[in-house]
């Protein structure tokens, strides 16, 4: 087993850490400056480019799940790991072709606008709220509990200290810098997240020739040619089948991801940051796959486990031994920061479905002045970011990956569904769209609850009622025929009256008057 | 006149939509259902060091950024203009 200075305090991690909580407090300083109306809060004044925001969504997407989590995987398990890389790589084409231009185009703030569109504005925003906030609170689970085992493992702090810190300094700069500070953080963390990963490929790979294939072969020799093929991950395959429906979906229902569409002037920018987007994310996931085979032949897998038994210390060891400690905490720091604003991207999202699609929509009917907007939309940033440290403490040793595939099943079983037929179908009405979230949302809870992850892994029980470990396959299509069932039992002519002018405004991106 | 071709528009989008996501449905579905029922042969190489699994996995990404990059091209070129020239006759009217 190898020397490893992992989990002791890191001069250099520390003093990454502290350059980028100054350049992101510095950034915060420069937006707070610039955030004056609720527009500027929510949505950076419109004023992204599409290739800013696809490295935004790109940072908002790669969270330290998949840098840290996918790269331990492949270290332990080899060809299994990229199951992973690619399903949640594939959710965005659907998100260009489906949902990124009409929802530029049709809302202003969250997907609440969207779904609400031409329909009766309270029953929606309300299930809609509650869609964001489900998805929302469990994602944010995982990543505060990742970032307390992360931030104890590498800075050697406690893990109740380290999320505390994530907490306090993430509220500081969503606070006063809104979308604009979080865009920009995000930016610059996307670029140190794939510079660092670009860096540790190349290093690794330069061991072996430049060449992906020897280091292959060198993992095939030591670990046996088990490593390059299909393991026990994809066992059942309705199971492989209901993962891969619910991430392929849930990326085009996450709210902090759509929340993105609106900070850049039009829906043609919004289909340009797909594009980077979509580049940049496979790149990077491109890229997890060598660094996991790298650590499994530079680090090895004793060595890994020993040092965190799901593998996520895999990246940081292996930075260590090709650039020693000054590399680790380089990489230690980036993935601070990745985690940080994931979070602060969260919360935003959060803090607009409870400010912007509840209280001024739904308690003050659409009438609060701009003013009483940006307050509200600041203490409900305050409360999210009290909730997310509180989540963090209460739910510590959680299983992270399970929370982030709760995240992504609730999405595609109630966000998701709702966005397309309130987008593309004529008949979509009220009572259809509240049905199709609450439906949704709600069976992929029970059937989670049901499923053998919680009734055997958790409870200890002898067997599970639902067969499925992820829901997606079975609450998918039973949320789009409970949307188009009780949308066809409550036909609602004032909606399909604005339809046109929904269309219109689609396309053309400016109102029908 | 602008009515009718604006529906034509948002039908001709949801039509390439539809079918841009089927394939992606598709490609990564025919990934994921090899490797559940043709283990022995995602594991075969190709080279050594290089299995038909790890080729096919480059692949589905290769084939993500493929499609994203032709649904922006074809609306680059083919839903700007028609876009443009909708909202010149929206505004003329």
């Amino acid at each position: 087993m190898t020397e490893t200075s992992v989990g002791q305090p890191n001069s250099t991690a520390i003093l990454f850490f502290f350059v980028f909580i100054a350049a992101s407090l510095a950034i915060t300083w420069w937006a707070a400056r610039r955030t004056k109306t609720t527009e500027e809060f929510y949505a950076a004044g419109r004023a992204i480019s599409g290739r800013q925001n696809g490295f935004a969504l790109a940072g908002d997407y790669m969270s330290a799940a998949s840098f840290l989590g996918i790269a331990g995987l492949v270290s332990l398990s080899g060809f299994d790991g990229l199951i992973y890389s690619t399903g949640w790589l594939v959710g965005w084409p659907v998100v260009l072709v489906l949902i990124a231009e009409p929802l530029r185009n049709l809302g202003k703030y969250t997907f609440a606008d969207v779904v609400s569109f031409r329909l009766k504005q309270t029953p929606v925003r309300i299930a809609a709220a509650l869609g964001t906030l489900a998805v929302v609170a469990f994602y944010l689970i995982a990543q505060m509990v990742g970032a307390g085992n992360l931030i104890k493992l590498m800075f050697g702090l406690s893990y109740e200290t380290a999320v505390v810190i994530v907490g306090i300094v993430m509220l500081a700069y969503v606070l006063f810098g809104g979308m604009i500070a979080t865009t920009w953080v995000q930016i610059v963390k996307a670029g140190l997240l794939l510079g660092g990963a670009a860096l540790l490929s190349l290093l690794a790979l330069a061991r072996f020739g430049m060449n992906p294939a020897t280091l292959f072969r060198a993992a095939a020799e030591r670990y046996g040619e088990a490593v390059l093929a299909p393991g026990k991950l994809v066992s059942n395959p309705w199971d492989a089948v209901s993962l891969g429906l619910a991430l392929m979906f849930g990326t085009a229902g996450l709210p902090h991801i759509l929340m993105r569409f609106y900070t850049v002037p039009d829906a043609k920018a919004a289909r340009q940051s797909v594009f980077w987007a979509t580049g940049l994310i496979g790149l990077f996931y491109l890229m997890t796959f060598i660094l996991g085979f790298g650590a499994m032949v530079l680090v090895g897998r004793e060595t890994i486990t020993a040092v965190d038994k799901g593998g996520n210390m895999a990246a940081p060891l292996l930075a260590e031994v090709l650039g020693g400690t000054g590399f680790l905490g380089f990489i230690a720091a980036v993935a601070f920061a990745t985690i940080l604003a994931v979070v602060a991207g969260l919360t935003l999202s959060g803090a607009a479905a409870l400010s912007h699609d509840l209280w001024v929509s739904v308690v003050r009917k659409g009438h609060a002045d701009h003013k009483e907007q940006l307050t509200v939309a600041r203490i409900a940033t305050i409360l999210l970011g009290a909730v997310a440290i509180v989540l963090g403490i209460v739910f510590k040793g959680q299983n992270v990956a399970f929370m982030v595939g709760l995240a992504f099943a609730v999405a595609a079983s109630g966000n998701f569904p709702a966005l397309v037929l309130a987008i593309f179908w004529r008949r979509a009405t009220t009572a259809g769209m509240v049905a199709t979230i609450v439906v949704g949302t709600l069976a992929a809870l029970l059937f989670i609850y049901y499923s053998s992850t919680i009734q055997v892994d958790m409870l200890k029980h002898a067997s599970a009622w639902f067969p499925l470990k992820n829901p997606a396959l079975v609450t998918i299509p039973l949320a789009f025929a409970v949307g188009v069932i009780v949308s066809l039992l409550t036909p609602e002519p004032s909606a399909l009256e604005a339809y046109d002018r929904k269309e219109r405004r689609m396309i053309l991106g400016e109102p029908a008057e | 006149m602008t009515q009718h071709t604006l529906h034509d528009l948002v039908r001709l989008r949801w039509r390439m939509a539809i079918a841009l996501s089927l394939l992606m449905v598709v490609i990564y579905f025919g990934f994921i259902l090899l490797i559940a029922f043709n283990k022995p042969a995602m594991g075969a190489l190709i080279v050594p060091g290089l299995s038909v699994g790890i080729v096919l996995g480059a692949l589905v990404i290769a084939a993500t950024w493929a499609t994203t990059f032709f649904y922006v091209r074809w609306a680059n070129r083919h839903v700007d203009g028609a876009v443009a020239r909708l909202a010149a006759g929206g505004s003329t009217r």
